[in-house]
């Protein structure tokens, strides 16, 4: 789960981070009287939205009037901010970050990542911030610093100073390294994050540490016992499609491509997609149905691949092991009667009822096409794809 | 022989006085799995399903010697019954539970290491479909009738791609000598390599099918095992061709979030040490079967 910019930098300063001042604003008005209430003669107006890439896409700007910062905010609001992360859609504006302008000497890269091969959590530094981290291991590897955290005993001071040394900091600024970094670990371990990122950790004029950017996803099998993180979802930024289906039980991305798919398990669901790859035509989605699939969540399962308007086949491949395949079948008839189908859809069953699933399938007297194995199935969903005129 | 589970261990169910517990315990007992026990915090001297109920693992394993266990535990306690279960001497442990925190299994493999090589519980899961041994007996949430007893192992992180792979190679009469599901988690208990290398010295397994997918550094760490120390054949397959960068494709751990871990730089790495990809995965029976076919031939 993902979070705004404000929300990190809220949450890293209460751990001893430090932060630019600045004030969240919902309107125009609102964004100048904030320039107004920090004071002051430059300020950073900053949407807010679940990506990065921001400055380069428009969405933030130094404003020298609190008329510039309400002209500046008043174009960003409603707008759907298109940055290089969010694909084609963008992401709307709804709420705008003001705050005061720091004077920058230099910039850091600071991260904080779940390393799959250590299985720890990693720190990330460079002396060369502002740059995403992809560029920085492409354009000055040498300058990445990377350190291993043991669970047992967490970060320990020394690890951080000699992160601060190996950075090439120098007097005060070795010691606001090592209270960041450490309140950045803590933070990580404290929320369950699975990432916090500080791009740039700027060192000002007058040689102080500020972290001008701040970015936090955290793990959504930790919500459970965060409910201050979970408080701090915005559904703005979330595709509705995915969200829905989150909440139904299942899990649904939304791709480019015309054939929905539902299917349980996420390696074959990965691997249908290939198949449909393969054999020629292109996934609308992923969808996984999950264990125990009823007749309703079958049910739900078709609404949410549905309400994707370039759908134009369905593909359902169920290999039952918890799943019963009389159960699925009995979806797919209610579902096709309920919504009214008149689409191609494709079936593939096998494992648990299998028998009992066919049978439903082929008493229903719908147009199903049935299909017994992988390759078949996605072969018929590419081949009832209704032609294009050319 | 096979590896993990035969018809001998004795298996102990974490949370067998669950519904979904009780359900899976009794399809294993019916299959002819020697389950022991079971263990509930609380409910200690009760019976299921004709099997004593212990209020900790570690009496559990004093009362009836049990080696592995299957842990049927939601996520808000599965890290502490797997820790648990380290301590009171279980071998090995299989978790299904899908859910559960990253830092919890960080802590559960920091926990592990705790213990000398000889002592220490090997972990298979979480978020996995189990272990099976057809014809010998079961841990997990698989449907074992799909698996036919044979000789050649399959290790996946996927459970029902992992019955994709087993009922494709029944059809062609290629049977399994064990079949293990090391989960879809950013962190597991079990590596693809580790189960490699107990396949590997297991005299019942002449092949191995490896069934990896998008995101983290197992499958090539697993292929330099194989290049360096395996003699049998490999065959693989790597799920999430389609699958776009930094989107998380159902399981966790399936996300690009670095070089080397898409789909198709899966596939170059595991070709370059000789490992034979299936080309697609309505293929991974026939490409095995064509591995077989070959080796007998030579």
């Amino acid at each position: 789960m993902d979070i705004h910019e404000h929300q990190a930098k809220e949450i890293l300063a209460g751990f001893g981070v430090p932060v630019p001042r600045g004030g969240l604003a919902y309107s125009p008005e609102q964004a100048a009287y904030r320039a107004r209430e920090l004071g002051g003669d430059a300020w950073v107006v900053k949407a807010q939205i679940h990506s990065g890439g921001r400055g380069e896409a428009g969405g933030v700007k130094v404003c020298k009037s609190e008329k510039e910062v309400a002209e500046f905010a008043a174009g960003l609001f409603g707008k759907q901010l298109v940055t290089r992360q969010t694909g084609a859609a963008g992401k709307g504006v709804y709420r705008i970050w003001v705050e005061e302008a720091s004077d920058i000497a230099q910039e850091l890269y600071l991260g904080f990542v779940l390393d799959r091969k250590s299985e720890r959590i990693m720190v990330v530094a460079s002396s060369s911030g502002g740059m995403e981290i992809e560029e920085i291991a492409e354009e000055d590897p040498e300058s990445l610093v990377r350190m291993v955290v043991d669970p047992a005993h967490g970060l320990v001071e020394y690890q951080a100073r000699e992160l601060a040394f190996k950075l090439g900091l120098k007097g005060a600024q070795v010691g606001q390294m090592v209270k960041a970094v450490r309140a950045c670990y803590r933070a990580y371990r404290d929320l369950d994050a699975t990432m916090v990122e500080i791009n740039p950790l700027v060192i000002t004029g007058s040689g102080d540490l500020v972290a001008l950017d701040a970015k936090m996803s955290f793990d959504t099998n930790a919500l459970y016992r965060r409910p201050q993180v979970e408080a701090l979802r915005d559904p703005s930024q979330e595709d509705s499609r995915e969200a829905t289906a989150h909440d139904a039980g299942l899990s649904y991305v939304g791709l480019d491509g015309d054939i929905g798919c539902i299917i349980n398990g996420a390696g074959l669901a990965m691997a249908t997609m290939d198949m449909i790859l393969l054999s020629g035509g292109e996934p609308a989605n992923f969808l996984d149905i999950g264990g125990g699939a009823s007749p309703e969540r079958v049910m739900t399962a078709f609404r949410t691949v549905l309400s994707d308007p370039n759908v134009s086949v369905i593909l359902v491949n169920i290999f039952a092991g918890i799943n019963r395949c009389d159960w699925v079948a009995k979806g797919v008839v209610e579902a096709y009667k309920a919504e009214g189908l008149t689409l191609p859809v494709v079936v593939r069953l096998a494992g648990t009822n299998v028998e009992e699933g066919r049978r439903i399938i082929d008493a229903s007297g719908l147009p199903l096409i049935t299909a017994e194995t992988l390759a078949e199935a996605a072969e018929k969903a590419v081949a009832a794809r209704p032609k294009l005129a050319a | 022989m096979a590896i993990l589970i035969d018809e001998k261990t004795r298996v102990v169910v974490q949370g067998m006085s669950g519904r979904i517990g009780k359900f899976h315990a009794e399809e294993m007992i019916e299959y002819g799995t020697n389950v022991v026990a079971g263990v509930t915090p609380g409910k200690g001297g009760e019976t299921v399903l004709g099997r004593p109920v212990f209020n900790t693992v570690r009496e559990a394993v004093e009362a009836t010697g049990a080696e592995a266990s299957l842990l049927f535990v939601p996520p808000p306690f599965a890290a502490d019954a797997m820790m648990e279960a380290a301590d009171a001497g279980i071998k090995t442990a299989v978790s299904v539970t899908d859910g559960i925190p990253a830092q919890d299994m960080m802590r559960v493999k920091r926990f592990l290491r705790r213990y000398p090589r000889e002592k220490k519980m090997r972990l298979v899961g979480p978020n996995c479909a189990g272990v099976i041994s057809p014809g010998k007996g079961f841990m997990g949430i698989m449907p074992p009738h799909i698996y036919m007893p044979g000789r050649v192992g399959i290790v996946g992180r996927s459970g029902t791609l992992g019955y994709e792979a087993a009922s494709q190679m029944k059809d062609l009469g290629i049977g399994v000598s064990t079949s293990v599901g090391i989960g879809g988690d950013p962190i597991n208990g079990s590596s693809f390599k580790d189960i490699l290398e107990l396949f590997e010295a297991d005299p019942d397994t002449d092949a191995v099918m490896m069934i990896g997918e998008i995101g983290g550094p197992q499958e090539a760490e697993a292929a330099a095992y194989v290049s360096e120390s395996m003699t049998k054949p490999v065959v693989a397959y790597i799920a999430g061709l389609s699958a776009p960068k930094g989107r998380k494709m159902g399981h966790a751990g399936a996300i690009i979030s670095a070089f080397g871990e898409s789909a198709q730089e899966k596939v170059e790495i595991l070709s370059a040490v000789g490992i034979t990809v299936a080309p697609n995965p309505s293929a991974m029976g026939q490409t095995m079967a064509d591995v077989l076919a070959k080796r007998a031939a030579a």
